[in-house]
């Protein structure tokens, strides 16, 4: 039965894909700026700007503009980037790595912190003292991430200058690296001062993503501890002699888990949304940044790549997190 | 002979200051060892609040205000924590009321099983995986290593409540408290339940107290019994007696309610509210009687 629905989201992919690749391109070219506007030099004739168009094919109707570019991408191919002059897919490639490792390592952060705000709170369960952590969770949940940024940014790294505040390692260290995966890389390779050097540059950004996603982690974690225990199940093992730890790591954790994956999975892409800003805010060489770029420059190609790279990331994720429920719920996991 | 289960003034109240209830008013109740007591009593008399008592079960809001509760002579209520849990599953065990909520939902049979043989008598995870199989082959489950395999959706309500009895005598307690252990199941699967419950009881020469509505149940499996009423002891004797000479009213109402092959049922009359005031004051009497008995 959940094979069959996984099944059944795989065949669904390609059309969400094409779906979200129309309305980008479309709206786009709806709203008013285009990339010629914003790369044409002071003193550029009308025919210049005319001739710019037709170079780029923004001349032609919007469908056709459209055939040609998704016949293109279907064979592989997503254009060149207008303001960078390479090809969006080696530039999208090329920063990828970056965004994935931050966005990896917030998500630890946030799973570590969440799980540990949780186990205090159903240790807590019942007491006063509950009341802080909830209070904690809920002023954590309250600000967005780009906050947490600028908080950290003006904390950390102007007030007390401890770490970093700018891009993904210091120029001034020469270190060739051979995948983009830097932090992955200098980990598997034992360049641990390397791996050091990167992980400064990276929990800041890394922080602000992690913080409201760790109090999202927190509270549905909680709450589901917190059900859980109230069952028949979790009840009667106490009576068979079991301590509250026993049963909460034995009989409670393992049916929390499931809806803990299910609700926070699925928030985990506003975690990946997230980039955009924070990888901005501290001048982090991704995708999310790369976007904002694309954007300011109405780099049409780019930002339609980089659209679709965060759809395909985006159902990934979904389906990863139903695939993992599926796992961890026997229930589920039938014909 | 020290009881298996001796109760001694069991005062519960639920909630604090000027909400509190009384939801036990001084309750005394005593098993014998292999004795089967039927606890019976309308909806809300306070039988489960009594089971949960002993098995330290109470919700969080609830408190053993005064009384006494005594395993095998030993304290409960003084004892300290390890030890009582150290007799709760092993000597002193559950049989649920309801079995589709009272396993786990995502470990199998043969974990749930053999996680209790592993922590109460400290079997290795194969031999308590073993024993498991011997077990569930006792609640007459056919293909017993099979059915360790599965998870709990994947049996039938009647196989749950077996797995549930066969963890219940797993390690061989002399107590065993049975709340409603048919209620949830279909009549052809009651009498098996029964009938297993019988039988082990027999062969592992358990005490059990068995909370139950149906009266027809106690004539069968109970050779003594207590009629609850509003958290109180209305009546208690050998099943016999008390079913063929009620003494209160109240078990009068409670047997003529129940449906006999020979007559059809009355509705339960409500108590007048005045009666039972006269009724609590004899069940005072009852419990003073029972509070100089033996200790
Ligand atoms: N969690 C609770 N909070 C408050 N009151 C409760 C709670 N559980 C039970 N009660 C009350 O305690 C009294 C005794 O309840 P109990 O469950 O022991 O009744 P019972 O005899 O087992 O009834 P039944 O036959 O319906 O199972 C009832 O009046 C009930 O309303
Ligand atoms: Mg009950």
């Amino acid at each position: 039965m959940r094979w069959g629905e996984i099944i059944r989201r795989l065949v669904l992919i390609p059309p969400t894909l094409f779906g979200v690749a129309v309305i980008v391109f479309v709206l786009l070219r709806v709203v008013p700026g285009d990339p010629i506007a914003m790369m044409i030099p002071p003193g550029a004739t009308p025919a210049d700007i005319t001739r710019l168009r037709a170079f780029y094919g923004l001349d032609q109707p919007i469908l056709q503009q459209f055939v040609t570019w998704f016949g293109q991408v279907l064979n592989g191919d997503f254009g060149r980037s207008i303001s960078v002059h390479q090809g969006v897919f080696e530039l999208v490639l090329a920063r990828l790595p970056a965004t994935l490792e931050l966005a990896l390592l917030a998500l630890l952060i946030a799973v570590g912190l969440g799980l540990i705000a949780a186990l205090i709170g159903i240790h807590l369960r019942g007491r006063r003292m509950e009341w802080l952590v909830d209070i904690g969770i809920g002023v954590l949940l309250a600000v967005p991430d780009f906050l947490w940024a600028l908080i950290l940014l003006l904390l950390l790294g102007v007030l007390i200058p401890l770490l970093p505040i700018s891009g993904r390692i210091d120029p001034q260290l020469d270190i060739s690296f051979h995948s983009n995966f830097y932090l992955v890389e200098s980990l598997l390779t034992g360049r641990f001062d390397v791996a050091d050097a990167l992980l400064h540059h990276m929990i800041l950004p890394a922080l602000a993503l992690a913080l409201p996603f760790a109090a999202l982690v927190a509270r549905i974690l909680k709450t589901s501890l917190a059900e859980a225990e109230d069952q028949d199940y979790a009840q009667i093992a106490r009576a068979r002699g079991f301590s509250r730890p026993e049963i909460l790591l034995r009989e409670v954790f393992p049916n929390a888990l499931i809806p803990t994956v299910a609700l926070g999975g699925v928030q985990a892409t506003l975690l990946l949304g997230g980039t955009v800003l924070v990888e901005r805010i501290f001048s982090y060489e991704g995708i999310g940044n790369m976007a904002i770029d694309a954007v300011i420059n109405r780099d049409f190609p780019l930002i339609q790549g980089l659209v679709l790279t965060f759809a395909v990331l985006f159902i990934a994720l979904n389906l990863a997190v139903d695939l993992v429920v599926t796992l961890l719920d026997p229930r589920l996991r039938h014909g | 002979m020290t009881p298996a289960l001796f109760i001694q003034g069991l005062r519960v109240t639920i909630g604090a200051g000027t909400s509190a209830a009384n939801v036990l008013r001084g309750v005394s109740l005593e098993l014998q060892p292999g004795e089967v007591r039927g606890l019976v009593g309308e909806s809300g008399a306070g039988k489960s609040m009594l089971g949960r008592a002993v098995l330290g079960l109470l919700p969080a809001n609830a408190a053993i205000a005064a009384g006494r509760i005594a395993f095998e002579g030993r304290d409960l209520l003084a004892m300290r924590e390890p030890e009582r849990r150290s007799l709760l599953g092993r000597r002193i065990a559950l049989i649920p009321q309801d079995p589709m909520t009272s396993l786990n939902p995502v470990k199998r049979i043969g974990a749930q099983v053999a996680i209790l043989l592993r922590h109460h008598l400290a079997s290795s995870r194969r031999a308590a995986l073993q024993r498991a199989a011997e077990l569930l082959a006792e609640v007459a489950i056919r293909e017993p290593e099979r059915v360790l395999g599965l998870y709990p959706h994947e049996i039938s309500g009647g196989m749950r409540q077996r797995v549930l009895i066969a963890m219940a005598f797993a390690c061989d307690p002399s107590l065993v408290i049975a709340d409603e252990p048919t209620t949830a199941l279909d009549v052809t699967v009651q009498r098996q339940v029964l009938q297993l419950v019988e039988r082990l009881r027999q062969r592992h020469g358990a005490a059990v107290l068995f909370v139950t509505h149906d009266l027809g149940v106690v004539a069968k499996i109970c050779r003594t019994m207590t009629v609850l009423h509003a958290g109180r002891v209305l009546e208690e004797g050998e099943t016999a007696h008390v079913l063929a000479r009620p003494g209160h009213p109240y078990t009068r109402a409670l047997l003529a309610a129940t449906p006999r092959a020979d007559r059809p049922a009355e509705a339960l009359r409500p108590v007048p509210p005045s009666l039972i005031e006269n009724l609590w004051s004899e069940a005072h009497q009852f419990d003073r009687l029972a509070a100089a008995g033996p200790a």
